[in-house]
């Protein structure tokens, strides 16, 4: 997994509530067998119309708006589990995904993918999108050590919570499965002595 | 201090904790399909780790197979390949593939219940996030990522942090016509699509102790639709009774030893819940959902409610509904009984109960998707076949289907589709599609009449 440390970046507002997964990654695009080349139809039915034209209105096709911050509505990534939105917003180019709130599935998928899912509060949800949507060139600094999300030039600033654990993980590059493996004996005691 | 039904469960699960940080939580059962197992499959093969409990996956194809000549072979290509890859993957690792064709093949909820392979006080993972479907049962079920399927193939266990509980207590009578379906869709509508979110949810209360089997899991199918990562029901004589001699089931002496043990597991009378919810079950009628997430439901009756917020609206405009407006009447040209949710033998026999003797709309399509092979069968011996084929519907084969049209099951852009599925989200049956969530038998009438009815007025 790749490491995540601080990232100054510009953001893309996506100013939509409850963006569920079907719509991160429609269905008819998880026929594939491997993880690469998701990106291509990340929001594929927002950013084209069905005749396979350029959506113009859909934030993503604005070339006002670029970075690798994606700011969504609240509760972003409910629905389906399927870890291809998390590997279509990496593959787009996103490391860093702020909303007021995320479903519990997709945060986890995006903190095994090295995503930061970076929780905020309905106001500085509500003030940085004002300033991104004002000023496109507003740059946001996120420092996963710190567990700070600011505003480049600015007071607007906000702590935000991450897992210790996931932390070190998401700094280092480690992940579950290294943990898990070398972790066999104790798993192998627990099936011996299971008391169900 | 008295413990939850969840945390009994799990408490009996945590192999070991990580300070300030989560828990290793032992996964029982483990159950694939083709779309989210292939990538882990390869990150393990790729990084040189075996499976580590091979015995203890379950393997379906049911995401993206037809539902037509599932004798002949699958004519997409990148479908068929992502089949052969299930097939080779359980191969080499001495998995239990229940492939296409296969007598106990169906989708992976309704499948694992009926083989006995979901038994209560078990803790069961899947990458899909309808795994909640076998909290019914009284086990820890839950979906998972890919990223957490390769870790149950490595290590049998998952990193988690305990979540919170959440109780939602249904007590009363339920009106004639309200089925298990209304019952979630009305809590959801209630509470909302992200009330759940962290939370594991205990749904209590007669209504669910009243309930079959295949209704508790229709209930805690949909937890994930409010945001929960589980449901889950206490398990009783209806639940044992209901494992009982199935292909997996503990037999004899084992079988009863196992009772007392589930006989443990519900929730004592001084434990506490971080949030509870009550709801009287007569207030609850027959629903159908109006908008583009589950959340946005009404009784079938009543007017879509105004709202500000500019994503109520985006909703609006894309079913092309307007505040205030009543559905009944609405003309529908397409009805899908089937998924998860909603395809388990009663869900047949209701639809047939109420189409018996009468006939499909001309202006309709109406699909029926069994769950899976076995509930194919049930419905040609029970003589369902019949009613439904002189009634002009098609009864189709086993999978997910038209719930997330994967296959060819699409619903054409623009057309209304009344689903018993779980989602109604934008384009989720086909690109464009606009899908209302219902009750079988919402749909079964709404296929007969070739417009939404207030069914209340229909069954007195």
């Amino acid at each position: 997994m790749e490491k995540f440390t601080t990232l100054q970046s510009k953001a893309i507002p996506l100013q939509i509530e409850n963006v569920d997964t079907d719509q991160i990654i429609p269905a008819r695009f998880l026929k594939a067998t491997d993880r690469k080349g998701f990106g291509d139809n990340l929001f594929r039915d927002w950013r084209y119309h069905k005749d396979g034209t350029v959506n113009t209105d859909f934030v993503l096709n604005d070339a006002r708006y670029s970075g690798k911050i994606l700011v969504a509505g609240d509760n972003f990534g409910c629905g389906s589990s399927r870890e291809h939105a998390a590997w279509a917003i990496t593959d787009f180019g996103f490391k860093v995904v702020v909303s007021s709130f995320f479903a519990d599935i997709f945060k986890g998928n995006a903190l095994n993918n090295g995503l930061l899912p970076v929780q905020v509060s309905e106001k500085f949800l509500s003030d940085i999108l004002q300033l991104i949507g004002s000023n496109p060139e507003t740059e946001l600094i996120v420092n996963l050590e710190k567990q700070t999300i600011s505003v480049k030039d600015s007071d607007l600033s906000e702590n935000f919570e991450i897992d210790a654990y996931k932390k070190t993980c998401m700094i280092n590059g480690y992940d579950d499965i290294d943990y898990l493996v070398n972790n066999k004996e104790l798993i192998e005691a627990f099936e011996a002595q299971k008391i169900y | 201090m008295g413990k939850t039904l969840f945390d009994k469960v799990w408490d009996a699960h945590v192999v070991d904790a990580i300070d300030n940080g989560p828990q290793i939580l032992y996964i029982d059962k483990h159950l694939i399909h083709e779309v989210t197992s292939p990538q882990a499959f390869n990150e393990l093969e790729e990084r040189g780790i075996p499976i580590f409990r091979p015995n203890q996956i379950v393997a379906t194809a049911d995401h993206n197979t037809p539902t037509l000549n599932q004798d002949k072979p699958v004519k997409d290509a990148l479908s068929r390949k992502q089949l052969e890859q299930l097939s080779e993957n359980c191969k080499k690792n001495n998995i239990t593939l229940y492939q296409l064709g296969h007598k106990y093949n169906g989708i992976v909820h309704v499948m694992a219940p009926e083989l006995g392979v979901t038994q209560p006080g078990l803790t069961m993972v899947c990458g899909d996030s309808h795994t909640s479907t076998h909290g019914a049962f009284g086990a820890i079920a839950f979906g998972i990522g890919t990223s957490q399927v390769a870790q149950v193939f490595a290590s049998q266990c998952l990193l988690l942090t305990k979540p919170k509980s959440l109780r939602v207590t249904v007590n009363g009578k339920l009106k004639k016509g309200v089925l298990p379906k209304d019952v979630i869709l009305y809590i959801i509508s209630k509470l909302g699509t992200n009330s759940g979110t962290g939370y594991f949810c205990e749904y209590a209360g007669n209504v669910f102790e009243e309930m079959s089997m295949e209704g508790r899991m229709t209930v805690c199918n949909m937890s994930i639709e409010m945001g929960a990562r589980g449901g889950m029901i206490a398990p009783d004589d209806t639940t044992f009774n209901y494992i009982k001699g199935r292909k997996f089931a503990p037999e004899g002496e084992a079988f009863d030893k196992k009772v007392a043990y589930w006989k443990t597991l519900p929730t004592d009378a001084d434990a506490s819940f971080d949030k509870e919810y009550s709801f009287d079950a007569e207030d609850i009628e027959p629903m159908i959902t109006y908008g583009t997430n589950p959340g946005m439901g009404i009784k079938i009756s009543e007017a879509i409610p105004e709202d500000e917020n500019p994503s109520f609206k985006k909703s609006l405009a894309y079913m092309d509904f307007k505040a205030g407006e009543r559905l009944v009447d609405k003309p529908i040209n397409y009805v899908f009984i089937g998924s998860c949710t909603n395809s388990r033998i009663e869900d047949f026999r209701v639809a047939a109960q109420y189409i018996k003797g009468k006939k499909k709309a001309d202006n309709v399509t109406a699909w029926l998707v069994p769950g899976s092979k076995q509930v194919e069968h049930q419905i040609i011996e029970e003589g369902l076949k019949t009613i439904f084929d002189e009634a002009g519907f098609e009864l189709r084969q086993p999978g997910c289907s038209a719930c997330l049209a994967m296959n060819d099951d699409k619903i054409p852009q623009g057309e209304y589709c009344v689903s018993t599925s779980n989602r109604n989200f934008e384009g989720r049956q086909g690109q464009g599609s606009r899908t209302i969530l219902a009750s079988p038998l919402v749909a079964a009438a709404t296929a007969v009449e070739g417009k939404i009815i207030d069914i209340t007025k229909h069954l007195n």
